[in-house]
């Protein structure tokens, strides 16, 4: 399993996103912002951090880098997208994953290990997790509230493609607590909380992230 | 050449957190009667004489703004 981990000018969680991916067996493919192909890789996982300094809005830059082009083209395909943190914004501005993510609502960053309910196991990335389960990772970010209107809401809830979804609280002022969705077709996934920081008790607050790339192992491998 | 000043202010129906915290903020620095304040942002363009109406309409829908939470206004400013 070859699974590209794209780094943008800023992405800060790039190393722990590849050292998930081996955790699960895969192998880390680096992929440049600039670079145009994705060098034959199975899946692409859009980390979290910074890109472009977020400047104009968070994503809305990396949007438009050469990768994204092919990151676009191999999702319309089926290819297994995820987006985390800063990932998930750069992928709702390529209208790969629907709605926005904005200002937490009490202006705070928040950084602290949050407890979240896989609501949808049925996902390329969610697969090894019972439903309902609750797992607790690290959330940081200062933009996670999550934005959509009426409409995709419905839709989003209707589908059952809320897959994670904020336990204990909103941190951010998320719309219906949504954590993380995905896409119809259940191949794309972006959440705000960092499962790759918790795959390994001793690095993180438990190993509850494992599972997103275990999933991944499986999806590709049947596939 | 002309300047092109493109406006992109959060949707009324998207919660604006930072409009709210300088609103709190005025009473505080002794400024009353401010009842809402929202923030977005100002984009001042210098534009080539051949770029048209629907050309910066396209920037303004797809880059400066994203039309999920902000409304965007495109004004010519005559030299």
């Amino acid at each position: 399993m070859r699974v590209g981990v794209i780094t943008f000018p800023g992405t800060l969680d790039d190393v722990d996103a590849a050292r998930a991916v081996r955790h699960a067996d895969g192998e880390a493919v680096a992929l440049w912002h600039a670079d145009h192909d994705l060098k034959n890789v199975d899946a692409v996982i859009v980390p979290g951090g910074f890109s472009y300094g977020d400047y104009l809005r968070a994503g809305a830059i990396a949007r438009f880098a050469p990768v994204m082009r092919e990151v676009v083209e191999a999702a319309g395909k089926g290819m297994p997208v995820l987006g985390i943190c800063n990932g998930f914004q750069v992928l709702c501005e390529a209208h790969l994953l629907p709605g926005a993510l904005t200002r937490n609502d009490r202006l705070h960053f928040v950084c602290r290990d949050q407890w979240l309910r896989v609501e949808n196991n049925e996902t390329a990335w969610t697969s090894r997790y019972d439903r309902n389960a609750e797992i607790l990772v690290p959330l940081k970010s200062g933009e996670g509230g999550y934005q959509a209107d009426e409409s995709t809401l419905a839709e989003l809830e209707g589908e059952g493609r809320v897959v994670f979804r904020y336990v204990g609280g909103n941190p951010n002022g998320s719309r219906n607590e949504i954590a993380g969705i995905t896409s119809a077709n259940g191949r794309i996934v972006g959440l705000m909380p960092h499962p790759e920081h918790a795959i390994d008790a001793l690095t993180g607050p438990t190993d509850d992230g494992l599972g997103i790339f275990l999933s991944l192992l499986d999806a590709v491998v049947s596939a | 050449m002309a300047r092109v000043v493109v406006d992109v202010m959060p949707k009324p129906e998207i919660l604006d957190p930072q409009g709210q915290a300088v609103a709190n903020a005025l009473p505080r620095l002794g400024f009353d009667g401010i009842t809402s304040v929202r923030q977005g942002k100002h984009f001042e363009l210098e534009v080539a004489d051949d770029v048209d109406d629907a050309a910066l309409a396209k920037i303004a829908e797809t880059f400066l703004a994203n039309p999920v939470i902000e409304d965007w206004v495109v004004t010519r400013i005559d030299a």
